[in-house]
């Protein structure tokens, strides 16, 4: 089956919920974006952010976190059901990634992923490509991730 | 940031800064994807190889964070960056596979200081991360806060 009859364009499906603590935060900057505001909660005081916040590229990991936590239990649910499930590929990239606001210590984000649309890949025959808005809002119900993602899939 | 050496009026369009080079290695590629992308192409050279990627290769959140690191360590450390809004669009060109090294480049495109933060401009950058084989493997636009060396005078 395809993913469009599977997941009709407009519906949104939450894919997870993450809790960014302090030490995830500080464990995933110190790896990967060592900005002041990233690991050092005192010095964030001094930045435009004001506080310890998620390197941005760690709100968009979680979002593949639970896309795949999702995806694997779905492909579980339709193969239990006797249906095959969409044979989805690698992604080409992404646009419009939005950081709306800051993913402080201690705010828990869900996830979300919504197609939009779904066309044949002209230069590989049997491939599609889907386009789908992605995600992330947090307890209090501000969006702080936003963008628009890319998968392949093969029919 | 103390002793900072690019603040926002150090962003000429055209510039270009050196992204620090970087080897990605099996174990980096497996303990990302395990938290937080873990597809078999992802986790095991065996799996990569069946795929259409061709071996074992970094998520693409992996090596989008990597490319990060690349620019810390290349030029952002030492300016007076204050985070950023978003990104433009960011292309997945190649797989980075395990053992590749990653080098690259951000060249300003433009730059304005904000009316709605004074003391802070925004700095557009095209990134490019290429293998050692000179392909690239990743490329994207965005947009950087960089606090003003002005700002910094008034301030002091």
């Amino acid at each position: 089956m395809r993913l469009i009859e599977l997941s009709p364009p407009g519906r949104k499906v939450v894919t997870g919920t993450l809790l960014f603590t302090t030490e995830d935060i500080i464990r995933f900057a110190k790896k990967f974006d060592p900005q002041p505001f990233h690991v050092d909660a005192e010095a964030a005081k001094d930045y435009v952010f004001g506080a310890l916040c998620a390197s941005g590229w760690h709100t968009c990991a979680g979002w593949m976190k639970t896309y795949i936590a999702y995806w694997t239990k779905e492909v579980a649910r339709l193969e239990s059901e006797g249906l095959i499930a969409p044979k989805l590929g690698p992604s080409a990239g992404f646009k419009k990634l939005q950081w709306l606001k800051p993913v402080y210590a201690g705010d828990t984000i869900t996830y979300s992923v919504q197609l939009t649309e779904s066309r044949p890949l002209t230069s590989r025959s049997g491939t599609f490509i889907n386009i789908t808005i992605n995600d992330g809002v947090n307890q209090h119900g501000d969006v702080v991730m936003r963008y628009e993602g890319t998968v392949l899939e093969f029919a | 940031m103390a002793g900072n050496e690019f603040y926002f009026e150090d962003f000429t369009a055209g510039r270009v800064f050196p992204l620090a080079s970087k080897l990605v290695t099996a174990g980096e590629i497996i303990e990302f994807a395990g938290e937080f992308d873990p597809q078999p192409m992802h986790l095991s050279e065996e799996a990569g190889r069946a795929s259409i990627l061709g071996g074992l290769s970094a998520s693409g959140w992996h090596t989008a964070s990597v490319f990060m690191r690349m620019m810390f360590d290349g030029w952002l450390s030492r300016s007076s960056s204050e985070g950023s809004p978003g990104i433009e669009f960011m292309e997945w060109k190649k797989p980075v596979l395990a053992g590749d090294t990653l080098s690259g480049r951000s060249t300003v495109l433009e730059s304005r200081p904000l009316r709605s933060r004074p003391g802070i401009g925004l700095v557009r950058f095209l990134h490019q991360v290429e293998n050692q084989r000179g392909e690239i493997v990743m490329r994207g636009e965005n947009p950087i806060m960089m606090r003003l060396r002005a700002a910094r005078e008034d301030a002091a």
